[in-house]
This record gives C-alpha cells, sequence and structure tokens, in this order.
C-alpha cells in the first residue's frame, strides 16, 4: 500500500476509466445481442481484434488521420458483425442455445486462427497516431491517448443512446428485442433489426480495437480473447441486455481493476475482477441495474 | 376480401386447423366463436403471416398470403391484435403508438391518426407519456387496439379483446368495435364471449377442435339450439 496518497488515487481512477470505458464500448456489443437473440456472441471480441487490424492497416500503410481510421474500421466490421451473423447465427435462430453458442465459440476461432494465417500471429506496432502529449494538470499527468478513448466512448455511447431511444431503428429494437412476433405484426422486420444489432455493436467493438491498439501501441489476432471476457463480464454485472448496464459495468470493472492493482496486488487484478463478478452474481443475481426487466436493449 | 381454402396448420407434430375455408367480406363483422384450443388464435395467426400453412391458399384482397411475410401483410393493410395484447410493456404509450405506425411515412397523417386514437381512448391521451407496462388491463387492450389503427389497416383481425375485462369495459370495447367498422375498417373478430361477438357480428363461424362445424348469419347462430347449448349456456 504504498504512498497512497491522493493524487495516487486520482491518477489511478483516471487510467480506471480508460480501460473501464473500453470495457464498455465490447460490453455494448455483448448486451445488445443478447438482449435481442439471447445470444451471447463469443466471436465479438474477435471482431474487436478485426477493427484493430483494419484501423492499423489505415493508419501504418495508408496513413490515414485517426478519426477517418476509425470510421473505416467500424464500417468494415459492422460488415463483418452483419455477414457473420447471416452466415453463422440466423440459420440455428430456431435450435438449441447450446447449438448457437458453440457456433460462437467456432466463429471466434475462425476469425482467430484465419488472422493468424492471414496476418501473420506476429503482433504488430501501431504507428504514433497521436502526439505522445501528457498534460499536467495539478498532480495528475493526463496522456493525450486518455483523453481521446474518453472523449470517443462518451460520444459513441450518448449517439448508441439517442439512437436507442429516439429514432426509428431504436425502437424497432427495443421493440424486437421486447416481444418478437408483436413486433412483426407492427410491420417490422426482425431479421433487418437483428443485422441492425449486430452491425452497430460490432462497429462498437472495432472503434474499442481502434483505441486498443492506439493506446498500448500493439496488436495481434489473439488481442480480442481477454477484452472480450472482460467485457463480457462487465455486461452480466450491469445486467445482461440492458445498455446502460453494459456501460456501468464496464466502468465498475475497469476501476476495480486498477485499484486492485494500485493497492499493491497486481498479479490478482484479473481474479479481483472475477472475484466482485460472483460477489454481485449471488447478491444479486440480474447484475447492477437488472433489477426491472423492463427495459431491456 | 379475405378468403381462405382448405388452410392446414401444424405445430410439429400437433395438427391445429384441420382444413378451415371462411371468407371475409369488405365492411362486415365477422366473428369467429369456438371454445379453448379449437384454433381460433391459430387461424388469425396463419392470417397475419406469424405461421406458415402446409396446405391451403389464402388471398386477401386479391393477393396470395400464403407465402408472405408478417411486415409484407402488414403493408397490405392488414393489422392483427394478438391475444393477450402484446403491447410493448417497457415503452411509453406514445411509443407504442408510434411502432403501429412504424411502416408509414407520412407524418401528418400519422399526428391526425393518433389524434383519431386519443379521441376513441381518451385514456390514452391522459397517459401519454406513461410506460404501457403500467396501465390497466383495460387501458392495455385500448392500447393494443390504438396500436393497430396507427397502420391504418383495412381489415382488423381481433383476437378475445373482451378477455380479462370487467363487464362495463367489455360494453365499451364492443362499442369501439362498432365505431371503428363504421368508420370503414372491416373486422375478423375472435372470440370466447360468444354472446358478444354474435350480437355484434354480421356473421360467424364455430370452429371446434380445428375444424369450422357451423357458419351462419349472427342473429340465425344465436338462436341456434346447438350453439345456445354450447356456447351461451342452455
Ligand atoms: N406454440 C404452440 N405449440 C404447440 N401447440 C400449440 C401452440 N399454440 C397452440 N397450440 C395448440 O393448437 C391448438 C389450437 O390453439 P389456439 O391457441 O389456436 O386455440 P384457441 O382457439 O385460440 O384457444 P383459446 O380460446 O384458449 O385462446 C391447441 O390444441 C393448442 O394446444
Ligand atoms: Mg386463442
Amino acid at each position: 500500500m504504498a504512498n497512497l496518497s491522493v493524487e495516487f488515487v486520482l491518477q489511478q481512477l483516471l487510467n480506471g476509466i480508460s480501460i473501464g470505458s473500453i470495457y464498455a464500448l465490447i460490453a455494448l456489443g455483448y448486451t445488445m445481442v443478447y438482449g435481442i437473440i439471447q445470444l451471447i456472441n463469443f466471436a465479438h471480441g474477435d471482431v474487436m481484434m478485426i477493427g484493430a487490424y483494419v484501423g492499423w492497416y489505415c493508419t501504418a500503410v495508408l496513413h490515414m488521420p485517426f478519426l477517418p481510421a476509425l470510421l473505416t474500421a467500424m464500417l468494415a466490421c459492422s460488415l463483418l458483425g452483419v455477414v457473420i451473423e447471416r452466415v453463422a447465427y440466423k440459420p440455428l435462430r430456431r435450435s438449441t442455445r447450446l447449438a448457437a453458442l458453440i457456433t460462437a465459440i467456432g466463429v471466434s476461432f475462425f476469425l482467430e486462427y484465419g488472422m493468424m494465417f492471414l496476418v501473420s500471429p506476429q503482433t504488430r506496432t501501431f504507428p504514433p497516431v497521436f502526439p505522445q502529449t501528457i498534460y499536467h494538470v495539478g498532480p495528475l499527468n493526463i496522456k493525450y491517448g486518455d483523453i481521446v478513448i474518453i472523449t470517443v466512448t462518451l460520444a459513441l455511447m450518448a449517439l448508441l443512446t439517442l439512437v436507442v431511444k429516439y429514432t426509428r431503428i431504436g425502437k424497432a429494437m427495443r421493440a424486437v428485442s421486447f416481444d418478437k412476433d408483436a413486433a412483426a405484426l407492427m410491420g417490422i422486420d426482425v431479421n433487418n433489426v437483428i443485422s441492425a444489432t449486430f452491425a452497430i455493436g460490432s462497429a462498437l467493438a472495432a472503434a474499442a480495437g481502434v483505441l486498443i491498439g492506439v493506446y498500448y501501441n500493439t496488436i495481434g489476432p489473439l488481442m480480442g480473447i481477454m477484452p472480450g471476457l472482460k467485457a463480457f463480464v462487465a455486461a452480466v454485472l450491469g445486467g445482461i441486455g440492458i445498455i446502460p448496464g453494459a456501460m456501468l459495468g464496464g466502468l465498475a470493472l475497469g476501476l476495480t481493476e486498477v485499484l486492485v492493482s494500485a493497492a499493491g496486488f497486481s498479479t490478482w487484478r484479473d481474479a479481483g475482477a472475477f472475484l466482485i463478478l460472483i460477489v454481485v452474481l449471488i447478491v444479486k443475481p440480474t447484475g447492477l441495474l437488472g433489477a426491472n426487466t423492463r427495459e431491456k436493449v | 376480401m379475405l378468403q381462405l381454402e382448405n388452410v392446414h396448420v401444424y405445430y410439429g407434430a400437433i395438427h391445429a386447423l384441420k382444413g378451415i375455408s371462411f371468407h371475409v367480406e369488405e365492411g362486415e363483422i365477422v366473428t369467429l366463436i369456438g371454445s379453448n384450443g379449437a384454433g381460433k388464435s391459430t387461424a388469425l395467426k396463419t392470417i397475419s403471416g406469424l405461421l406458415r400453412p402446409r396446405e391451403g391458399t389464402m388471398t386477401y384482397v386479391g393477393r396470395d398470403l400464403t407465402a408472405m411475410s408478417a411486415p409484407g401483410i402488414v403493408r397490405l393493410k392488414l393489422s392483427h391484435v394478438p391475444e393477450g395484447r402484446r403491447i410493448f410493456a417497457n415503452m411509453t404509450v406514445q411509443e407504442n403508438l408510434d411502432l403501429g405506425a412504424y411502416q408509414r411515412r407520412d407524418a401528418q397523417g400519422v399526428k391526425k391518426d393518433a389524434a383519431y386514437v386519443f379521441e376513441l381512448f381518451p385514456r390514452l391521451r391522459e397517459r401519454r407519456t406513461q410506460v404501457a407496462g403500467t396501465l390497466s388491463g383495460g387501458e392495455q387492450q385500448m392500447l393494443a387496439i390504438g396500436r393497430a389503427i396507427m397502420s391504418q389497416p383495412r381489415l382488423l383481425l381481433l383476437d378475445e379483446p373482451s378477455m380479462g375485462l370487467a363487464p362495463i369495459l367489455v360494453q365499451q370495447i364492443f362499442d369501439i368495435i362498432r365505431t371503428i367498422r363504421r368508420e370503414g375498417t372491416t373486422i375478423l373478430l375472435v372470440e370466447q364471449n360468444a354472446r358478444m361477438a354474435l350480437s355484434v357480428a354480421d356473421r360467424a363461424y364455430v370452429l371446434e377442435t380445428g375444424r369450422i362445424v357451423l357458419e351462419g348469419g349472427a342473429e340465425e347462430l344465436m338462436s341456434s339450439p346447438e350453439v345456445r347449448k354450447a356456447y351461451l349456456g342452455g
């Protein structure tokens, strides 16, 4: 418990918010897909990895600036998400959940090892997309990257919230997630709405992938596994199927990790995260925001 | 307007509709009565595209419905108020009505129809921003009907709109059904409350374990001994 000063805690909180908001971005895709077809899309972390590679290609090879690279990765992964759903999950929509789950694990392996084959298992280094500036705000050291991560995730979450609440497709998504037959009777094309959900979730994962790439500088074909798992934990922690839950769960997880490390137990960081999950689920099996199942998707 | 010819529907191995044929003409109120498990809801779900017939034909305004998807059928101005209301309980009254108008692009017309729904059901206007799951059973039924009206149906399928409602509300719902017909919408009504259904309908079909066993004018069936015995309590 070395030098537990106010500055130190604040600094760790900042780091926790950065990493937590990335978990939250990925968790949103898990939770939206679960909300709409009750599938744990285990390939979701790997979609994030593909997003990181697209971002890397755009910046390192095509020398695109950050924002266009981010948008390209999001667009590419939204298409990938739609294709994965149509090819792998849609044919199984009426089969057991176990069959769909195993298929998702299969898709995950396919993406990981397909990428190893295509781009080699070697990790790659992201070019320095941002200035390595560090701002000293009072006692805090704020990296340029922290500001970008927090700004981008906040903007995307705000946008998602507005889309789900106010737009036609957002209302359709909530309707399909609540009752597919009733939604179809409103004239909603349920298949299109499911595709749109995969597209949006995968685009958010791609954004997370690019942010991880620029923040940590290295990417590799297996980089999606751990963040994917953590984001899944975050989604369950917040209450799977609940959008604000995924945001809260991601932040809670990021902060926990950082605080466990800061307390001097850095080797216990991941264990601490899962311990919290277990405790929360024992106390509240539906997750932090899962009290009322009214607000799905 | 709507014709079913020898329609067979299965749930897996269960043969739920065993070759039913009936028709509904423009401007009519036709009712389908029968006891629990007769296949009434199955018939409506098949017409609106939630289920597919294994055999038989269904035509509506000259179009073949048998292979059409549910959204495609809504586009033909055929709307289905399902059994148990199935409102979106996690959304507001207004959002439910918006979803009823999902396929429409004429914002002005949608506004006008919302005003019409609130005129039919003033209770809903007061509760516009309320979450629909907190409405009373009667209000939920009103919302389910209002939501269907938002799609401007030419033919409206109603599955047991009186289910679980107090007598005064049942009366109110049946008054609304008459009003909707007067405004030019044709109605196919499924009911267990045979007395009320026959009192509002022009014609009726009696369904028993997947088959139509009786048909005729509503008044005629009302006075038929079989119907009196089986469905009107003697
Ligand atoms: N999803 C389903 N799976 C299997 N069998 C079903 C399903 N839905 C209905 N059935 C069966 O089909 C038959 C007809 O059911 P249906 O719901 O159409 O009856 P109903 O006339 O609407 O009855 P009620 O008045 O109780 O609503 C019943 O025997 C029922 O058990
Ligand atoms: Mg029924």
